[in-house]
């Protein structure tokens, strides 16, 4: 009786797990969030620890709230700050969705300015790490570069001519600084076509180089693993998989453990 | 040794029409949602038959053992495997003169192709992005009005549309004098309201007379002109940066004096053409010498050894 009972459990299990199962087959992505989801950090990690992932998440909050502006929005100098003020007032929840978006911008500067401080303050760029600190530049730079064209977009005094002086400002780098005005303008003059432009540039181009950036970011962060803080009594590496690990340990395929203990220290 | 049951033979389905039979009621029942009800309901019923047995055939397969034992190995060769060293090569050894160039022709042709390719696609778009913003600029001719609207002696705030197909964005004031006339020709004194520091729109420093405001239809739309009397010159809001009123920088971080319109007159209108940038200007009124420049961004230099920075100016 018990043994029949079992049986039925593990074909009712064998049932729910079959989407899984069919997926992890042909896609080895169940295996992968596994890996990605469980795989090893030090002991001694603390809350300082998560603003990485908690710069992530701003990123994330931007991304949704500014698709859904972008279904209100107007990017057209003549009816731009209709928009948004349409937005904010009588759009249901639309003050809600912009007030996140404005306000998350902030958020998500701040803290990869914190995470920055976080890496730098623990050395967690030092060997072999290097090579994250500079994605972790490029991604301030792209970040802060979103934050400008952003500005513009409600189209207000304040965001005009914060807009002109940051341009000009962009104008007054040697040699290739005029060039670089013209382009952001899209002219020699401020005229229709910047706001479009800017618009573009901060919601399809930039956006896509900060993803492109943070996949790079992430992937070295697993494959090169969690570090420890400074004052930690583990040596580093120590307990865990060496870092880096051996090339055939890929992105979404754990090495078995006996591999681990198998390999010869240097 | 290696598992006889490789991955390709574990879960091959068997050869089946069910799904065909699935598909056929699909595509029924979406005609039908547009024709008519009942066709819609044989769709449905096709579609719920045909998927109920494609399900058990699917089950069936994955529960009952399809699958040749342990039991029943593929034939073995029966003479030892001879060791991979020791053997014959399995194909003549390729003559490397022969075979890697043909590899490597096709690599690099693969490559450039590509390469031809995506420059085809990409060159235009990037030069779609980037030349209209620095090719067919030009300065529009600003009709002003009649210079009988400008009073000899006095500053006047003249606000038009530099492009009035453009709209409101292409709004831009100037701070314009009649200084009366100079060996007969009639001489203005017309100042760009664009800060040299940074670019933001530099204020009169003194009374601007609203009250006496006009205006004036022109070929540019409407030109509205309020006398000002800019006894402190003109004064910057964002940084603080201060001129006097031939535009000279007096104090704060502007590099150099405001820019001027060129300007002309024609059948009694005062017509503002392009501008032009000023590093100091000498005199005042009439008799004013300007030391005048090609157009140039605010914040960079024109005279100065900083002015070796910036050697090439995009079309203006």
């Amino acid at each position: 009786m018990a043994r029949k009972k079992s049986d039925r459990r593990r074909q009712l299990e064998r049932a729910a797990m079959y989407p899984l199962d069919w997926l992890e087959e042909r896609s080895g992505l169940v295996g992968g969030v596994r890996y990605f989801l469980f795989r090893k950090v030090p002991g001694d990690t603390n809350w300082f620890h998560t603003l990485g992932s908690a710069t992530l998440t701003a990123f994330l909050v931007q991304l949704v709230t500014g698709v859904i502006l972008a279904m209100y929005y107007k990017p057209d100098p003549k009816s731009a700050h209709a928009s948004i003020d349409h937005i904010t007032h009588e759009v249901t929840l639309g003050w809600l969705v912009r007030g996140m978006h404005k306000w998350g911008a902030s958020v998500f500067i701040i803290l990869m300015f914190m995470h920055m401080g976080r890496v730098f303050l623990f050395g967690a760029y030092k060997y072999p790490r290097e090579l994250n600190w500079i994605i972790g530049v490029l991604l301030l730079a792209t970040g802060l570069f979103e934050g400008l064209t952003g500005y513009l977009l409600p189209f207000d005094q304040t965001a005009y001519w914060a807009t002109v002086v940051a341009i000009n400002i962009n104008g007054t780098a040697p040699f290739v600084g005029p060039f670089l005005a013209s382009l952001l303008r899209g002219g020699a003059e401020i005229g229709p076509d910047t706001l479009a432009r800017f618009y573009s540039l901060h919601m399809l181009l930039i956006p896509g180089a900060l993803l492109g950036l943070i996949t790079l970011h992430l992937y070295l962060v697993i494959r090169l693993g969690v570090t420890s803080p400074p004052w930690s009594s583990e040596a580093a590496g120590s307990g865990r998989p060496p870092e880096p690990p051996p090339a055939q340990a890929g992105l979404v395929r754990p090495r078995p453990r006996a591999a681990v203990k198998g390999r010869p220290t240097e | 040794m290696e598992d006889p049951r490789g991955d390709e033979q574990r879960h091959q389905p068997p050869p089946s029409l069910w799904p065909v039979g699935f598909a056929v009621g699909i595509v029924c029942l979406l005609v039908g949602l547009i024709v008519s009800w009942p066709a819609a309901a044989v769709g449905a019923a096709i579609a719920v038959v045909f998927g109920f047995l494609w399900a058990r055939d699917v089950v069936a397969a994955g529960r009952g053992p399809a699958l040749p034992g342990p039991g029943e190995p593929e034939a073995a060769p029966t003479a030892p495997a001879i060791p991979a060293h020791k053997g014959e090569a399995a194909m003549p050894e390729p003559e490397p003169a022969e075979r890697f160039p043909r590899s490597v022709f096709l690599e690099m042709s693969t490559l450039g192709l590509g390469g031809i390719i995506g420059g085809i696609v990409t060159v235009p778009a990037i030069g779609f992005a980037v030349l209209p913003a620095f090719l067919k600029q030009h300065s529009p001719e600003i009709d002003l009005g009649p210079i009988t609207d400008f009073p000899e002696g006095q500053y006047v705030v003249a606000t038009f549309l530099r492009n009035p197909s453009e709209g409101e964005i292409s709004r831009r004031t100037a701070y314009i004098r009649n200084n009366g006339m100079r060996s007969g020709t009639p001489s203005f004194t017309c100042i760009s309201n664009r800060c040299a520091h940074l670019g933001c729109p530099v204020q009169p420093g003194g009374p601007v007379f609203d009250s006496k405001k006009q205006t004036v239809k022109t070929k540019n739309g409407e030109v509205d002109l309020i006398p000002a009397l800019p006894a402190a010159g003109f004064i910057c809001p964002c940084h603080g940066g201060a001129y006097d009123q031939e535009g000279n920088r007096t104090a704060g971080p502007p590099v150099r004096a405001l820019d001027r319109y060129q300007f002309l007159i024609r059948d009694g209108h005062l017509v503002l053409l392009g501008t032009y940038s000023v590093s100091s200007v000498s005199g005042s009124g009439a008799q004013a010498k300007i030391h005048r420049y090609q157009l140039t961004g605010p914040g960079q230099h024109i005279d100065a050894p900083e002015s070796w920075l910036y050697p090439v100016q995009p079309p203006h």
